[in-house]
């Protein structure tokens, strides 16, 4: 396990003696412990591929500067190579543009990914905004999930709408926005179940519900410790669903979260968020460098 | 294909298979070359059999001998269920309280996730589903309080299996991984050797931090057995071979679904079959 890739990338480039220039040779040493770093870090084999041959292009020829080792040098060129295909800036969540009509935010995403408690944190990071939250029990499916977000709305004071486990979600999705303009919530929340990308009818259900209401953010909640298999995850809800942001849940653990690369590559949509914790007050608005370091374990 | 030669490209695609399929960069890299060496020793000339040896070698890596107490002879046998966030431990409970029943037994389950929104709501659930009782208290009352309870309840209804559910814990939390050590010497006070099975629970869309997981709770709380939940996706839970290589304990369940059908008893085989079917 790579605790340190500079250390490692200085290891190499000290055994190779370079200096001045950085030749191929020396670039595709170098490249071999980034290919590792960045694959133990759970970034996508395929996404690893491009990014290491971008990488190289770049590097090879590039003068060493005095400042830096050859090793650093590297390191800053995949550092920065990283943070461009992480997004370079913060992208703020997307609201709704016309008054009469709130804002409405659906989360989705694999079976515990931390959808339910994202909405909580969303409700209540933008009601510190100004904004009058409604949270939307949309999952019929798992044993008391409706509770488990009645439970967190009177934590926190905001109000949850829900219709049981007997109604279809679209219809308490559409029930839900009409209740929002009654009592005059402006940012609509809605807590999806759990699925499969490979779930037909689930995801037709989530179709159904996207047409009903017409959300203006269509999230996909992902745990920072999703594996190889965030590509097909992604690209599958964002083929099903138009998603227009990512949100990585648990970066509180040791996760590297390289997966948050993979998915921004292979749906260029904006990685937005990030959950920090349990507590509901635990979500940050996402920094790119801030996680190219963390991939890269620095 | 079963003719077709073995070449470089074919260890490269073998080992991408192996990366593409979370058993992770450096131990796929250790493994195929491992594979080779065996293959130029034995003069294989085939994919087909470098394929077969590849998964024997795999199979192999999966199948680890521990003591264990024995599910049908110990009674009462106490199961404490341990793992990271929304791995599917509530769920499982359900599944092993459903199979134990299933076998006769007496099973009671202990709510000892305390801390999660509507968690012991969620196991009540399960527990009227399968028709089994559940010892809880209330909503952030102490998690050692209530395996304490359910002790004495088991204890004093005679039952056969005991089943506590903890809280999703990240195991860069230090308190949080001692509070399961404070569980476990609840029921060691009053039976000396439970619990009987300490079963961690891996989701199998895990990555890397998978192996960082099983050390850690292997070490905090003495994990005996593992289960790998969500193979019904389309991962395939790969990280599984450096775990059970590095803390030596065998893969015991494989969750599938969302219902307490959806449980099987680990085999190494398919396991492995599975890892090389394209989806
Ligand atoms: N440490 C940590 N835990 C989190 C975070 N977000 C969610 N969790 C935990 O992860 C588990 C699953 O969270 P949920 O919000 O229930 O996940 P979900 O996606 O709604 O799950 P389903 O509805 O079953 O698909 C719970 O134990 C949460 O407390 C986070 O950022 N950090
Ligand atoms: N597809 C699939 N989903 C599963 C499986 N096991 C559990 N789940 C789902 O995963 C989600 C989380 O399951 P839980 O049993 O609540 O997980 P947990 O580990 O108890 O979660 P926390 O207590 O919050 O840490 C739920 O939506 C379950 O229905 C499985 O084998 N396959
Ligand atoms: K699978
Ligand atoms: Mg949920
Ligand atoms: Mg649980």
């Amino acid at each position: 396990m790579f605790e340190n890739l500079s250390d490692r990338l200085t290891d190499v480039f000290n055994r190779l003696g370079s200096k001045g220039r950085l030749t191929e040779s020396d670039v595709d040493a170098g490249l071999r412990e980034v290919r590792l770093a960045l694959l133990e870090a759970d970034v996508n084999f395929k996404v690893v591929k491009d990014f290491v041959a971008r990488v190289r292009e770049q590097a090879i020829g590039e003068e060493v500067t005095k400042s830096l080792t050859p090793g650093q040098q590297v390191i800053k060129i995949v550092h920065d190579e990283l943070v461009h295909l992480l997004g370079d800036a913060n992208v703020p969540i997307n609201e709704s543009k016309n008054r009469e009509q709130p804002t409405i935010v659906m989360l989705v995403g694999l079976q515990g990914a931390g959808k339910t408690t994202m909405a909580a944190k969303l409700a209540l990071y933008m009601r510190k905004k100004g904004k009058t939250p409604l949270l939307v029990a949309a999952d019929i499916y798992r044993p008391a999930a409706i509770k488990q977000l009645e439970t967190l709305g009177k934590q926190l004071n905001i109000p949850v709408y829900s219709e049981g486990t007997e109604v279809a979600p679209p219809d308490i999705a559409e029930h839900a926005l009409r209740q929002a303009r009654i009592n005059g919530n402006n940012f609509v929340i809605v807590d999806t179940a759990g699925r499969l990308q490979i779930d037909e009818r689930l995801m037709t259900e989530l179709q159904q519900v996207v047409e009903r209401i017409g959300p203006t953010e269509i999230m996909l909640v992902v745990d920072a410790m999703i594996g190889q298999e965030s590509v097909k995850v992604a690209e599958a809800f964002h083929a099903k669903v138009p998603l227009t942001g990512l949100i990585m849940t648990k970066i509180d653990g040791d996760a590297r979260g390289g997966a948050a690369l993979s998915m921004r590559e292979v749906t260029g949509v904006p990685i937005k968020f990030l959950g920090t914790g349990e507590k509901t007050d635990a979500i940050e608005p996402f920094h790119p460098d801030r996680l190219a370091q963390r991939i890269l374990g620095m | 294909r079963s003719e077709d030669p073995i070449t470089n490209e074919l260890w490269d695609e073998l080992e991408e298979l192996l990366i593409a399929g979370d058993v992770g960069a450096e131990n796929a890299l250790k493994i195929v070359e491992r594979v080779r060496e065996k293959c130029e020793k034995k003069g294989f000339k085939f994919a087909s059999e470098a394929r077969s040896l590849l998964k024997s070698e795999l199979v192999n890596r999966l199948d680890v001998d521990t003591p264990q107490y024995s599910e049908r002879s110990t009674k009462p046998y106490v199961i404490l269920v341990v793992g990271v966030n929304g791995v599917g431990k509530t769920t499982l409970i359900a599944k092993l309280a459903n199979r134990y029943k299933a076998m006769g037994k007496n099973v009671i389950l202990a709510a000892a996730d305390t801390f999660r929104a509507a968690a012991i709501d969620q196991l009540q659930h399960w527990a009227d589903r399968v028709g089994v009782p559940m010892i809880s208290q209330q909503p952030g009352s102490d998690p050692g309080a209530v395996a304490y309870d359910a002790t004495q309840a088991t204890y004093n209804q005679q039952a056969d299996v005991l089943i506590i559910d903890t809280a999703g814990r990240l195991q860069s939390k230090h308190n949080l991984m001692k509070e399961l050590e404070k569980i476990s010497n609840v029921v060691k006070k009053r039976w000396q050797y439970a619990p009987h099975e300490v079963l961690l629970v891996l989701d199998a869309t895990t990555g890397q931090n998978g192996l960082i997981q099983a050390r850690a709770f292997t070490q905090a709380a003495q994990v005996t057995h593992l289960a790998l939940t969500k193979l019904d996706g389309t991962a395939k839970g790969g990280i599984a071979f450096a775990i059970v290589q590095e803390i030596e304990r065998p893969i015991k369940y494989i969750g599938t679904g969302e219902t307490i059908n959806d449980l099987a008893l680990f085999d190494g085989e398919s396991f492995v079959n599975a890892l090389f079917e394209e989806e």
